[in-house]
């Protein structure tokens, strides 16, 4: 097991910069996930931690050695595909047993480490079959076996859940972490997938054209996001946008919402708040003002959507059109037109510098 | 290839019938009444032109059996083709492993043509350019002396080495062609799984790449194989007096010695002999693809 650090890695294609002065930190052992819309360098940084390509400046370092002159296969790494990547021509068991065999092991261990890799991820009665024999989300097992078996240092997965659907997603889901957990191995996950990410990983990092925006623990990331779009990628945000007053900011029709989390942006400066929708209250009339509702706005609801537990208000003002999600405790429900009032505390409220 | 040896279930063959009746129109009209003709003739004393006498016989198929010469030259044919073949391999794999997996973009394609190069051309240009470099005082010959500080005489001209460069030539875009598709549908992330577990390069070429070329490997091996065992054209024009090989001999019979029915006879054999290898090989090739 070992820890991986990528420190200032750029890599170009032609003119287009696919990682821009990227550095982060993988602990040994822990569960990261790598988040970022499509085309914004997520794969290429796996690449350049794998040795399939190599960065233009900046360091890879697994297990504290530096891996530049380090060719692939004696990287020890664990690769899982987002197609799989399942060798055609051989068994299930065949694949699994690759790694062990172009190493030279004794046909008698491979067997039974073979054996063990398979029982780990529930596959152990389906050694002989072919790959096109086995549905998607056994593939994916076989393919989570076959990188694992060699015990590599780290694990790195490429959307591996991307091909499934939901309801075997989630199982794979908790069957990645289970194995990820009884084997203790330092994995770095890419996903397209916000709630994988934040339910999965003990660190996420968010890629943007190359950047790599923010990066810490899931509960961070979505309670202190540092950037609007820190905040709209992960989780559903409001986001105002106006001037700093030192304690918040004021809107340009001159309302001021109240923030106690975030940036500290010196007053007259341009910066914007973030408030998650279902930390926002909303009433028919204006409550007792007190430091939990401190921020309070006026509008009119124009939509609702229901989704069972929840229900999902839009209301409109002043031209935004603001999202707020209640949870459904019984209570009597808002008809679309009906004038509200909103209101949230400063401490869910998070300041941006612009 | 292992799927057109073995002869698969016949479920589903009725709707494709219409399909393939064109095909089979054309088969039967262009290959299956002439080869009758030939298999007729075969059985026959003479040609019954000219209102010569005929009758039947076995004699032009005993005539392979009493004469040594006829299995010699058989056997220097197959060898012929075994080793044209081989050498074909040994060229075309890596030129096609290098179209499809190295080459991106306007390159391949420039290589590509390169390849496909020999198809275009007439045979008998073909053969005869390589009569011109490979002669004494030919193009090789020259330019070798041209830059060599000593004498040597390069003759390959009238040689079996002669023979085997220019059915190589001829032949290899075969190889390339049915290599280059098979290499084609490998996908990448194989090759990079295979790394990714340790392997060389060289260890995912022989576990991962090869096997999943055998289908190319095998089609242009029966593609190249099967014609150059009765090729004549070019032992006849390289390889002069040691050329005379099975294929020769049969040319023989039908443009100078005018013995029609030996010809078919030694024809008819010389499929039948392939056919037995093809059917030997068959099971072994199945498993390999
Ligand atoms: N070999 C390459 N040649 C040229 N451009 C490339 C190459 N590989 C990646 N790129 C470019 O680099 C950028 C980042 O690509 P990358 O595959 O890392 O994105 P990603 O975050 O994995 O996206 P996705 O979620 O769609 O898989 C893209 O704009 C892509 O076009
Ligand atoms: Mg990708």
């Amino acid at each position: 097991m070992a820890g991986v650090q990528v420190a200032n890695v750029s890599r170009s294609f032609g003119a287009h910069k696919a990682l821009d002065d990227v550095s982060i930190d993988f602990a040994d052992g822990g569960f990261y996930a790598l988040l970022g819309p499509s085309g914004s360098g997520k794969t290429t940084l796996l690449r350049q931690i794998a040795g399939f390509d190599f960065p233009d400046a900046g360091r890879i370092a697994i297990g504290g050695e530096s891996v530049e002159r380090v060719p692939v296969e004696k990287r020890r790494i664990g690769m899982v595909f987002q197609n799989y990547a399942l060798f055609p021509n051989m068994s299930v068991a065949d694949n699994v047993a690759f790694g062990l065999s172009v190493r030279g092991e004794p046909k008698a261990t491979i067997a039974t480490e073979v054996q063990r890799a398979l029982d780990l991820v529930q596959l152990g009665k389906l050694g002989g079959r072919k790959p096109h024999q086995l549905s998607g989300g056994q593939r994916q097992r076989v393919a989570l076996a076959r990188a694992i078996v060699t015990k590599p240092r780290v694990l790195l997965l490429d959307e591996p859940l991307g091909a499934l659907d939901k309801a075997l997603r989630v199982d794979m889901q908790i069957e990645l972490k289970r194995i990820q957990r009884e084997i203790g191995i330092t994995t770095i996950f890419v996903t397209h997938d916000q709630e994988e990410a934040l339910t999965m990983s003990d660190r996420i990092g968010i890629l943007r054209d190359g950047r790599l925006v923010q990066e810490g623990p899931p509960e961070e990331i979505y309670d202190r996001p540092q950037s609007e779009f820190a905040a709209t990628f992960l989780g559903d945000a409001n986001i105002f946008r106006g001037d700093a007053t030192g304690s918040g900011i004021r809107l340009p029709d001159g309302t001021t919402i109240a923030a106690s989390t975030g940036a500290s942006v010196p007053a007259g400066a341009k910066a914007s708040c973030a408030v998650r929708p279902e930390r926002i209250r909303i009433s028919t009339g204006a409550a007792k003002p007190d430091a939990g509702n401190a921020n309070t706005l006026k509008g009119q609801v124009s939509r609702r959507i229901f989704a069972g537990n929840n229900s999902t208000y839009f209301v409109d003002r002043d031209g935004q059109t603001l999202k707020v999600i209640v949870q459904n405790t019984g209570a009597e429900r808002l008809a679309e037109g009906q004038p509200v009032v909103l209101s949230w505390s400063p401490d869910s409220t998070v300041l941006i510098a612009a | 290839m292992a799927d057109l040896l073995a002869i698969g279930s016949r479920r589903g063959l009725r709707p494709a019938l219409p399909l393939l009746l064109p095909a089979y129109l054309w088969l039967t009209v262009a290959i299956f009444l002439p080869l009758s003709a030939m298999v007729f003739f075969s059985f026959m004393t003479d040609l019954p032109l000219a209102g010569k006498e005929w009758s039947f016989t076995l004699g032009n198929y005993a005539a392979f059996f009493s004469q040594s010469l006829y299995s010699t030259l058989l056997f220097a044919s197959l060898r012929l083709g075994l080793e044209v073949t081989l050498w074909c391999i040994v060229i075309g794999y890596p030129a096609a492993y290098v179209l499809a997996k190295v080459l991106k973009g306007r390159s391949r394609e420039a290589i590509f043509l390169l390849v496909i190069l020999p198809f275009w051309s007439n045979g008998l240009v073909r053969i005869f350019s390589w009569a011109m470099v490979l002669r004494e005082g030919g193009i090789l010959d020259t330019a070798l002396n041209a830059v060599l500080p000593f004498k040597i005489n390069i003759d390959l001209m009238y040689s079996y080495p002669a023979v085997i460069i220019g059915l190589v030539h001829s032949y290899v875009p075969y190889m390339v062609l049915t290599c280059y598709l098979t290499l084609q549908a490998i996908d990448d992330s194989l090759i990079e799984a295979g790394r990714s577990l340790g392997a060389s390069r060289r260890q995912v070429l022989w576990r991962v790449i090869i096997p999943l070329s055998m289908p190319g490997l095998i089609a242009g091996s029966a593609l190249i194989f099967v014609p150059v065992v009765g090729s004549f054209m070019e032992p006849r024009i390289l390889g002069g007096r040691t050329g005379t090989f099975y294929g020769t001999v049969i040319e023989d019979q039908f443009v100078a010695v005018f013995n029609w029915p030996l010809g078919a006879a030694l024809s008819f054999i010389l499929l039948a002999v392939v056919l037995i290898i093809l059917a030997l090989a068959a099971p072994v090739l199945r498993r390999a693809a």
